[in-house]
């Protein structure tokens, strides 16, 4: 088991209720699970707790059997990796920078990376074939580019789990795919991957675990195939959606009209 | 052809080679040849070979080519205003380039967030209360780090942390702070006080002798080589507080850290030479010029930057005219201009504002 959350529950200074509660589920090496929710339910907060941005009010985390909470952040960084939903840097470092910055949970406390570190930095930027980039600035890039970038860093950094915060954001049609395809094939390279996303169809597409979070009342945590149904995505975006079974593809696909 | 594009993407990775080391190294080499060059500089001017064997003579037996009072000004006049333009110089170009990072915006400044302003108010007031040397740097250092907290507090109480925001509470906090300075000034005894802290206020480095460096030139370089020491974190900063958490950083002790060191470098620098505008907000634009974005480069290049720029500053300072020109008349004047254009360069994107 690479990952155990146990009642995790998270509450916001000043707020009464808990954001988040009750939730419970592990992941194995090599798996994939999308959170769904309606905007505000928490989904954010959910993926905050389990990357150690913020502390839960409640309950346990466990990465590869030892409590994240308990390993320090540092180590914890070497466990998990976090995409941010909106990554604008302010300065233009080059690509290769950017990616070193992976390093840093590896990096002596006043080092500054050495040679070895750039290596590794490029081994990355190669693996994701953007050796074209490499001393282009990140701020002039699209935003697939930011999101294959981002990718390289996060392999640099060299973490079980990678948590994505609606990667498919703000990305054009195509790179919605081709950043499904890689979410894919970095779970078939032994990568634990736990992303949100607005989109059932994603959730559907990538076959594997999915949870629902809806304002805190519910948590539900299973194959997306078998939770993400016509009752839970009606009720949770309150629409009147649609599962409908496409033969020739032997997929069930996600349909409502305005 | 796709195979032959990609092996040319290749060897156009491994052929780039980065510069800026060199860039720093050769502007460091200037900057003694300048240092030099400007002891020998003023109304009483001594040639360079003279200047480096009267600097080296406590050290070496040389043969004594010069008389006693060429020694004396340059061992004990020029000498310490030169080492205090180095500390100065370089502690507020480098403090500028860390304030820029941590709060990931490249148009605020120890002067735009009022800190300069904070501790000089409170230096003021110790002064007139007939405090001095170590007294006065501690409450410019209070004074500094009342103004940056105020600045934060007024961010947060906002509920807001766009850039736009922070320059807003800068002016506040700034603006607070020279009305303050005002007051000071008009309590101030009109014949004594009143013209020592207006003419102080203005920056210079004329006045500055041996034991004026006594009780900053440690916390300075402390403060210079604990900032140099984590540059390298000031790069993860700037991605934002929960991209550096993610990357095993603790960010906000890393911030913490960086304000008290360069508000002890701020606190000390005011204490020497009062409050120099523009200096601390220009130097990091013209080093970026030079060496790019990345704050491992780019911190060590406006330390050597601020060094050159405040030599030649003060250069100009004690030999335009017969009196001294205040080293924020000169600063400002030059540095305004500077910052226009270099704004008009980068054509700086609207998202910094808001982001």
């Amino acid at each position: 088991m690479i990952l155990e959350v146990k009642d995790l529950a998270y509450k916001y200074p000043k707020v009464k209720e808990e954001t988040i509660k009750d939730i419970n589920f592990s992941l194995q090496k090599g798996q994939i699970m999308c959170i769904l929710g309606p905007n505000g339910s928490g989904k954010t907060t959910l993926l905050n707790c389990l990357a150690n941005l913020i502390t839960p009010s409640k309950g346990m985390i466990k990465v590869a059997g030892k409590s994240i909470r308990s390993i320090g952040r540092r180590e914890a960084a070497k466990e998990i990796g976090y995409v941010p939903q909106f990554h604008n840097a302010v300065y233009a470092y080059t690509v290769r920078e950017f990616v070193t910055m992976g390093r840093t949970p590896y990096l002596d406390i006043l080092g500054t990376p050495k040679k070895k570190d750039i290596e590794i930095a490029d081994e990355a930027v190669s693996k994701m074939k953007i050796e074209h980039l490499a001393h282009k600035k990140y701020t002039n890039l699209s935003g697939g580019e930011k999101q294959q970038a981002m990718i390289a860093r996060i392999l640099v950094q060299n973490p079980k789990i990678i948590m994505l915060d609606e990667p498919t954001n703000h990305l054009d049609y195509g790179n919605q795919i081709r950043t499904l395809k890689m979410i894919k094939e970095l779970s078939q390279q032994g990568y634990t991957i736990i992303m949100t996303t607005h989109n059932p169809d994603h959730a559907l597409m990538l076959e594997d675990k999915a949870a629902i979070v809806d304002y805190g009342s519910r948590f539900i945590y299973g194959d997306s195939k078998d939770i993400l149904t016509q009752d839970n995505l009606s009720k949770i975006y309150g629409l009147n959606l649609e599962m409908i079974y496409i033969k020739e593809r032997d997929k069930k696909i996600c349909i409502t009209s305005i | 052809m796709e195979n032959g594009r990609i092996q040319e993407k290749r060897a156009n990775k491994i052929e780039a080679t980065d510069k800026s080391n060199m860039y720093i190294l050769l502007l460091s080499v200037a900057a003694v040849i300048i240092f030099i060059f400007s002891l020998g500089l003023g109304q009483f001017e001594i040639s360079f070979i003279d200047t480096i064997k009267i600097v080296l003579s406590p050290f070496f037996p040389i043969e004594q080519t010069w008389d006693a009072t060429m020694s004396k000004i340059v061992l004990e006049i020029r000498l310490p205003r030169l080492i205090a333009c180095v500390l100065v110089g370089g502690g507020l170009g480098l403090s500028g380039a860390i304030y820029q990072g941590i709060f990931r915006n490249p148009l605020v400044s120890q002067d735009m967030l009022g800190v300069s302003n904070g501790a000089a108010v409170m230096a003021a007031l110790a002064i007139t209360l007939g405090y001095t040397d170590y007294a006065v740097q501690v409450a410019a250092f209070i004074g500094g780090i009342i103004a940056i907290l105020l600045v934060l507090g007024i961010t947060a109480l906002i509920r807001n942390s766009s850039s736009l925001v922070l320059i807003l509470a800068g002016i506040i906090v700034s603006g607070f702070a020279s009305s303050l300075l005002t007051l000071i000034k008009y309590l101030a005894d009109a014949e004594v006080t009143l013209a020592n802290i207006t003419y102080w206020l203005m920056g210079s480095l004329s006045n500055v002798v041996f034991p004026d460096l006594r009780t900053v030139y440690l916390p300075m370089i402390l403060c210079i080589i604990v900032l140099l020491c984590i540059r390298w974190y000031i790069n993860i900063l700037s991605l934002g507080d929960n991209e550096a958490m993610s990357l095993g950083v603790n960010a906000k002790g890393i911030r913490m850290l960086c304000i008290i060191t360069t508000t002890i470098l701020i606190a000390s620098a005011v204490c020497i030479s009062g409050t120099i505008s523009w200096f601390g907000l220009v130097i990091p634009h013209l080093s970026r010029l030079v060496v790019g974005d990345n704050h491992t480069k780019l911190v060590p290049m406006s330390f050597v930057m601020g060094v050159v720029i405040m030599m030649l500053v003060d250069n100009v300072a004690r030999t335009l005219s017969v009196t001294e020109i205040p080293l924020s008349v000169i600063t400002g004047i030059v540095g305004v201009p500077i910052f226009t254009l270099l704004l008009i360069k980068q054509r700086v994107d609207k998202n910094d504002f808001r982001s």
